[in-house]
């Protein structure tokens, strides 16, 4: 077992030069500069009595194992220990082992605010991995800032918010939208979109961004339509009739959950073929997560637009599905949000070791600038305004349930979370 | 019979109990994170205290109690967000000095029915006034075509499911899903300090027994009893010349304020106000801490409220992935074992061998008074 994780992705060596070791002892040898808690003792890495021993360290995960949104968090909560796993088997943080204390947000965000300040006030944990939606973020935001704590929230969201106290790992919402959006005008040649969401925050605010883009920035383009359905709304017919009415080049879909599931299956019985792209459909919302629970065969020939596809070739996204499916199994699928969770641990790692302490002002001092060549999408590193750096790719889905990855933008996408010009 | 002693000594004892529990011993033994939970569990306990009376006492099963709490709360969240929302603090909004969710969704200026909430004698007032009113409306349009029993319990859970469908909806004037989040100050006192947890619970225990004097008031008045006769034997109340339908609205007016009390005092504790407060499921969860509580006690209803958050809160905290399971397990002991709930477990167990125990009179004295009252 030392041998097979002692092969999982690292910052440093190349994979190569690790699979040559044939045993733990001279894998070991070939591991970056193993760091010993001897080297930095806890009395100096912790001066804020956060729960850091001269062995251990401990963090908070924080999501929904209980409730609607279990579904959706599952797959963060196992990216974020395998992600814990993987480092604990190169030794941890600054020679200590990580422990974890899971806390079931319970899809409550009033639970999730109780949960995050046990898991600072009282486990005093160095970090938290957790949240997914908005409003669980923005539940816990008031006590990360009061009790200092540090989270790192994997999902991609609307922006307009950068907190001290927390590390973005998932996309803001013009890095998601406008890549996506000069790719379909310019490849595709659309000049009408038709823009759907679900009824919160984040669709509305990501509209309103797409509808600013198209209007000003792409030539001769129009926004013919612009409408909104409650969260958990299964009733698609009479969009899908105006759609047909206006005959936009593209719709644009931001639908969550479960209205997924019902909208793209409508938009199949309605006799809409994705695969003949007239219109094209594009989404900003359906990961391979989300397909499990539409069905490949109802939204193959959509595009999606995001950082993250399964299918992505590089090396580190293969070696991470292989360990994936080694810890979670085979019939696993792992959309962008998981992907941006197993982020996590290492970017705080990588912070702490800059830092050379756990302590959360020292950390958070260190984090922009990080660099992580070990993410499964690539390289990415952290801007100074706790965004990440990334690349947005657009995929086309297939009948298995997986993207392929047709586009990916040049360099990577600065992020922006209060863009001009957008508001 | 005593009846016009507010309390019979049996209810003494149990009052003073509680009172130990809530303002001596959780305070003793809990550090400020725990008391603070505590403190959000005793919200709920307002919401129960008014079950207790319209359902326990009146019969009048409300599923849509949640309305009146996420009322209270949102009230409240109103004015802390207005106060909160400075220019400065806001500076990097389109339009500063609105909440922020509001710059989000585009709106340019403050609704005007979001005005009065700059003043808090104001919000205080509405915090009351607004769970009565709709109460009233609810009321006199079940209670007068004299619609009751399950078919008001549907109804009201429509309520429920209605309000939220709005406040998410209306997400520009409401904040939507996410709720009303960061609320700071209260008149410039900063609620979010330890110092600030532990005043709010003070004042959360003190407005509960002004609550609970309240309830035991009703209770032991005429009124109480009529509402008694009316669970049992609604016609006959309404033959003997009593306006049934005004004593109901009454008592479902008074629970509804009640639970807006609690939805201002949970608003305050936790630091934000959202629908899930206001839906189907809590509603009914609220329901359940009356009936784990003991649904005929108003003091049942207080540790009710307390033992299901409280073992919600431990089983989670132990078994993330199975909490659920363990608290259906609690419900359906409860239910199973003590139909009555941790009342019936007190006056029919515990009190009478405690009293046998100090040898102060015998065992009948501690028969629970509502077990006589109907027999009257």
């Amino acid at each position: 077992m030392t041998d097979e994780t002692s092969k999982k992705p690292n910052t440093g060596v190349s994979r190569r030069a690790m699979l040559a070791g044939g045993t733990a002892l001279t894998a070991s040898l070939f591991l970056p500069k193993q760091l010993k808690a001897a080297d930095y003792p806890t009395s100096e890495v912790n001066t804020t009595g956060l729960a850091v021993t001269d062995d251990t360290v401990t963090i908070g995960i924080l999501h929904s194992i209980t409730g609607t949104m279990a579904i959706s968090e599952t797959g963060s909560v196992q990216a974020e220990k395998l992600a814990i796993e993987q480092i604990n088997a190169q030794g941890g943080i600054l020679g200590r082992k990580i422990e974890y204390i899971q806390e079931d947000g319970g899809s409550d965000w009033p639970t999730f605010a109780e949960k995050a300040k046990k898991l600072l006030v009282n486990d005093k944990v160095a970090s938290v991995m957790g949240c997914w939606t908005s409003a669980s973020r923005k539940a816990v935001l008031p006590v990360f800032e009061q009790y200092n704590g540090f989270l790192y929230y994997p999902t991609f969201y609307e922006g307009l918010e950068q907190s001290p106290n927390v590390i973005y790992t998932g996309q803001e919402a013009t890095q998601q939208i406008i890549a996506g959006l000069d790719w379909v005008a310019k490849e595709k040649g659309a000049k009408s979109f038709y823009l759907l969401g679900s009824d919160y925050i984040w669709p509305r605010t990501s509209n309103k961004i797409a509808r600013k883009h198209i209007e000003n920035y792409l030539d001769g383009a129009k926004v013919v339509g612009e409408e909104y359905y409650p969260l958990g709304h299964t009733q698609f017919n009479s969009v899908i009739n105006k759609i047909r009415l206006k005959k936009p080049d593209v719709i644009y879909a931001i639908v969550v959950g479960g209205s997924n599931v019902a909208f793209y299956k409508q938009l199949k019985a309605a006799g809409i073929d994705m695969t003949k792209e007239s219109p094209i459909v594009l989404t900003i919302s359906v990961t391979e997560d989300e397909i499990r629970g539409i069905g490949g065969e109802n939204i193959e020939g959509a595009y999606a637009c995001m950082k993250y596809f399964q299918s992505l070739t590089n090396d580190n996204n293969q070696e991470f599905v292989k360990s994936f499916k080694e810890m979670w199994g085979d019939d696993m699928v792992i959309g962008d949000v998981t992907q941006a969770a197993y982020l996590g641990p290492w970017l705080w790692k990588a912070a702490v070791e800059k830092a050379g302490s756990f302590d959360v002002d020292k950390v958070r001092a260190a984090t922009p600038g990080i660099e992580l060549t070990s993410a499964p999408e690539g390289y990415v590193k952290v801007h100074d305004n706790h965004h990440l750096w990334s690349k947005t790719r657009v995929g086309l889905a297939k009948a298995d349930g997986q993207y392929d990855v047709v586009f990916e933008t040049a360099d990577l996408v600065e992020p922006d979370p209060f863009p001009e010009g957008y508001q | 019979m005593k009846a016009n002693a507010l309390f019979t000594r049996s209810e003494m004892i149990g009052f003073a109990i509680l009172a130990c529990v809530i303002f001596l011993l959780l305070p003793a033994v809990l550090d400020t994170f725990r008391l603070n939970l505590f403190g959000k569990y005793l919200t709920y306990s307002f919401v129960a205290i008014g079950l207790a009376l319209c359902w326990g006492a009146g019969g009048i099963l409300s599923l849509g109690q949640g309305v009146f709490f996420g009322l209270g709360g949102y009230c409240m969240a109103m004015f802390l967000k207005l106060e909160a929302s400075t220019p400065e603090n806001t500076a990097i909004q389109s339009t500063p000095g609105i909440p922020d969710f509001m710059d989000w969704n585009q709106l340019t200026a403050l609704p005007w029915w979001w005005e009065p909430f700059h003043s808090l004698g104001f919000a205080m007032f509405a915090v009351v006034a607004v769970p009565v009113v709709f109460a009233f409306i609810i009321g006199v349009a079940m209670f007068r075509r004299r619609v009751g029993g399950v078919y008001f319990a549907i109804i009201t859970q429509a309520f429920a499911a209605i309000l939220t469908i709005l406040i998410i909806g209306q997400q520009g004037f409401t904040g939507g899903v996410n709720g009303i989040t960061d609320l700071r100050t209260l008149l410039g006192w900063d609620i979010r300090t330890d110092e600030a947890k532990e005043t709010l619970y003070y004042v959360n225990g003190i407005l509960l027994f002004a609550v609970l004097f309240a309830a035991q008031f009703v209770r032991r008045s005429k009124l109480g009893r009529l509402l008694i006769a009316m669970r049992d034997q609604e016609d006959r109340v309404r033959f003997s010349g009593y306006d049934v339908a005004s004593f109901k609205i009454f008592i479902f007016c008074l629970g509804a304020a009640f639970a807006g009390i609690g939805g201002a005092m949970f608003t305050l504790q936790v630091g934000f106000m959202s629908p899930t407060l206001v839906g189907i499921v809590p509603s009914i969860e609220m329901v359940i801490f009356c009936a784990v509580g003991g649904r005929m006690s108003i003091l049942g209803a207080v540790y009710g409220a307390l033992l299901v958050n409280w073992a919600k809160t431990t089983f989670s905290e132990s078994f993330p992935e199975l909490w659920l399971l363990g608290l259906g397990g609690l419900f359906i002991a409860v239910v199973m074992a003590f139909p009555n709930g941790l009342a019936g477990i007190w006056s029919e167990k515990v009190e009478p061998r405690l009293l046998k125990l100090i040898k102060k009179s015998p065992a009948q004295a501690a028969s629970p008074a509502q077990q006589s009252t109907p027999a009257e």
